[in-house]
């Protein structure tokens, strides 16, 4: 059983009677613990691709199966659900609330899950200092530099121990050496048995996964191995 | 997220935009403030006049000339002249009426310029028979009443009130001087003790003069304008009423089926009357104080309806990290609700500070007023102010609900 497995994924747009054809009959299937890219310049579909999968959107037609379940037409609500207990993202933009503390941000998913205070508290606590922010719990995000707020918004993406964590270009807002931190971050996850799915433009930064799917309008036109990976270890050193 | 940390999340985002919270506040503040006053006021004002009622005696009758309106109070009473009542209507009430009928006093008032010497002051004076200080239950402070014969004599005395006596005579004893009303000068042969004031009859502030002086030589009339009956017990008003209305009936040729040409009333009779006024006034007010709370409530609307606007990004991050539509709707409802609880609870201690302050100015002023209030408008003011912010809250709420996550995490 696949973690993921699309058949002849589509979605479209309709816009004053105007149907814009974004995923054109996407398949692949991606397993438990795997590293993937999905890559493609803009406009390719990758972003729709990424919703579907994080369940933030709904498809249009197709098959969308989710650990040997169909998910293709989940309610809003149930939706909801899955991304708060299935799914973590990182966004490029990290996304994080200023009015609320870096712990505060990485305990808000699971406000929304019916777990203790405590252990809430306790999780994010854990997960900060894996990231190496013990230093800046209390820290408001607006005072954290770029490289730290993504480490928060990973920490936050990890804190419902999700079966996928999505990242959305996430080294798009850092500079190259936050950047790495970032990308290591992410390959420590994998390696732990996460199953990693990146989105992104740049080649080499999809390099860092294990294998690439690479979109081109709607269609995939490639899905292959890296064979020539980028490990983030060899080239940055994690800086706290 | 349960109610509490909904709620302390709220009472963050307030302190956040104090600013902006006060003043949206400031609609519900005024509006719960203005309910409780009107009804602490309302509540005041009744017990004056119930409070005047029971200084005056609860055994009084008093008939007024002119038909009573329904409900209402007759038109005499605003003013209106009707000359339907005459000394010997009372005089035949005292002849031939219950024996239950202690004493009767008549009364036509007037107001005019009085002197003394060069001292010249404007008065209310009261045309009224000797049996006056029996029926009011007052008393003589220094020399004497006027004397029934003196009553029906014509006879140019008067009797001062307390107010008056200060204000032509200072500290110097008016008994023996004279006064002039209108060409006409009045020995002075009494004056009266201090009685207060007793709701809206200011009884320290008149000159009393027997009534047929004041009808043939003062106003130039012929009737009289209310006259006071004493009854011996509360238990006889009905005997009473019913004896004086036979009588005025049969005296004023009214046929059977024929509407009375007077109104007659027992104080708490009269009391009724006076407060379906009153409630039609406090009505009135709580009704612009509702206005107030509604005005409010869509200032509410607009600013939560800014606020979901301003945070769409942080409601889209929310709805993409698992937040159903319910956490999202709660969340805007209690912070709605957050700020007009705030905003009523401000309001609720302003309002009882300020019917405190009313209470205490009308005290000094010399009025027997209570303070009152009640627990229910508390309560009502409380429960109105959140049933506001959950009511114009909805709207918001749903809006921010309904967004599209990925459309709202995208936004700018």
């Amino acid at each position: 059983m696949s973690l993921i497995e699309v058949k002849d994924l589509k979605r479209e747009f309709a816009n004053d009677e105007v149907v814009t054809k974004v995923l054109k009959g996407i398949s692949f299937k991606i397993e438990k613990g795997e590293f993937v890219s999905i890559m493609g310049p803009s406009g390719s579909g990758k972003s729709t691709l990424m919703h579907i999968l994080g369940f933030l959107d709904k498809l249009s037609s197709g098959k969308f199966n989710f650990e040997g379940e169909d998910v293709s037409e989940l309610e809003d609500d149930d939706l909801a659900e899955m991304r708060n207990k299935k799914i973590g993202f990182v966004f490029q933009s990290f996304n994080l609330l200023n009015r609320a503390t870096a712990l505060e941000n990485v305990i808000l998913p699971l406000l929304y899950s019916d777990m203790p205070k405590k252990e809430r508290e306790k999780r994010a606590k854990d997960l900060l200092i894996d990231v190496g922010l013990e230093h800046r719990l209390h820290y408001s995000p607006n005072k954290l530099s770029g490289g730290e707020k993504q480490r928060v918004a990973i920490a936050r993406a990890l804190v419902n121990h999700p079966e996928v964590v999505f990242a959305d270009e996430p080294t798009g807002n850092l500079d190259s050496k936050s950047g790495l931190q970032v990308m290591k971050i992410l390959q420590e996850l994998n390696e732990k048995g996460n199953t990693v799915i990146l989105v992104t433009h740049e080649r080499y930064t999809a390099e860092h996964a294990k294998r690439i799917i690479k979109l081109k309008d709607g269609e995939i036109v490639e899905d292959v191995e890296v064979i020539k990976r980028q490990l983030a270890t060899q080239n940055g050193e994690l800086t706290k | 997220m349960d109610l509490k940390e909904n709620v302390i999340s709220s009472l963050t985002m307030i302190k956040r935009t104090k600013m902006r919270s006060f003043l949206t506040m400031l609609g519900i503040i005024i509006g719960v403030m203005a309910v409780i006053v009107v009804m602490s006021v309302g509540k005041g004002a009744e017990s004056l006049i119930f409070n005047q009622i029971k200084s005056m005696g609860s055994n009084l009758v008093g008939v007024l000339p002119g038909a009573s309106e329904e409900d209402g109070p007759p038109a005499s009473v605003f003013g209106i002249v009707n000359t339907s009542l005459k000394y010997e209507d009372g005089e035949e009430i005292i002849k031939k009426g219950c024996d239950c009928i202690e004493s009767l006093a008549m009364y036509v008032s007037g107001n005019d310029v009085v002197n003394v010497e060069d001292n010249k002051i404007n008065a209310n004076f009261s045309g009224t028979t000797a049996s006056y200080i029996n029926v009011e239950d007052t008393e003589v402070g220094e020399g004497r009443f006027f004397t029934k014969e003196e009553e029906k004599g014509v006879a140019k005395v008067a009797v001062l009130g307390f107010e008056v006596v200060e204000k032509l005579f200072g500290d110097q004893d008016p008994i023996g001087r004279r006064i002039r009303i209108k060409k006409t000068n009045f020995l002075i042969i009494g004056a009266m003790k201090e009685r207060g004031k007793s709701g809206f009859q200011n009884q320290d502030d008149q000159i009393f003069v027997p009534i047929s002086t004041a009808q043939k030589l003062l106003l130039g009339v012929n009737h009289i304008s209310l006259v006071r009956a004493k009854v011996d017990d509360e238990k006889n008003l009905d005997k009473a009423l019913d004896s004086m209305t036979w009588i005025l009936r049969d005296r004023h040729n009214i046929d059977v089926g024929e509407k009375n040409d007077f109104t007659i009333n027992s104080m708490e009779q009269g009391l009724e009357a006076l407060s379906s006024v009153t409630s039609a006034l406090r009505l009135f007010l709580a009704s612009v104080a509702a206005i107030a709370l509604v005005v409010g409530g869509f200032g509410i609307m607009n600013i939560m309806l800014a606020s979901v606007q301003e945070r769409t990004r942080e409601i889209g991050l929310r709805k993409a990290l698992g937040a159903k539509r319910s956490h999202i709707t709660m969340q805007f409802l209690i912070e709605s609700s957050v700020i007009t609880f705030l905003g009523g609870v401000i309001g609720v201690i302003l309002g009882i500070l300020i019917s405190i302050l009313t209470a205490k100015i009308v005290q000094v002023l010399g009025y027997d007023w209570d303070l009152v209030i009640t627990p229910f408008s508390i309560i009502l003011g409380a429960g109105v102010s959140i049933g506001i912010g959950l009511i114009f809250g909805i709207i918001p709420a749903r809006k921010a609900a309904k967004l599209d996550p990925i459309e709202a995490l995208r936004y700018e």
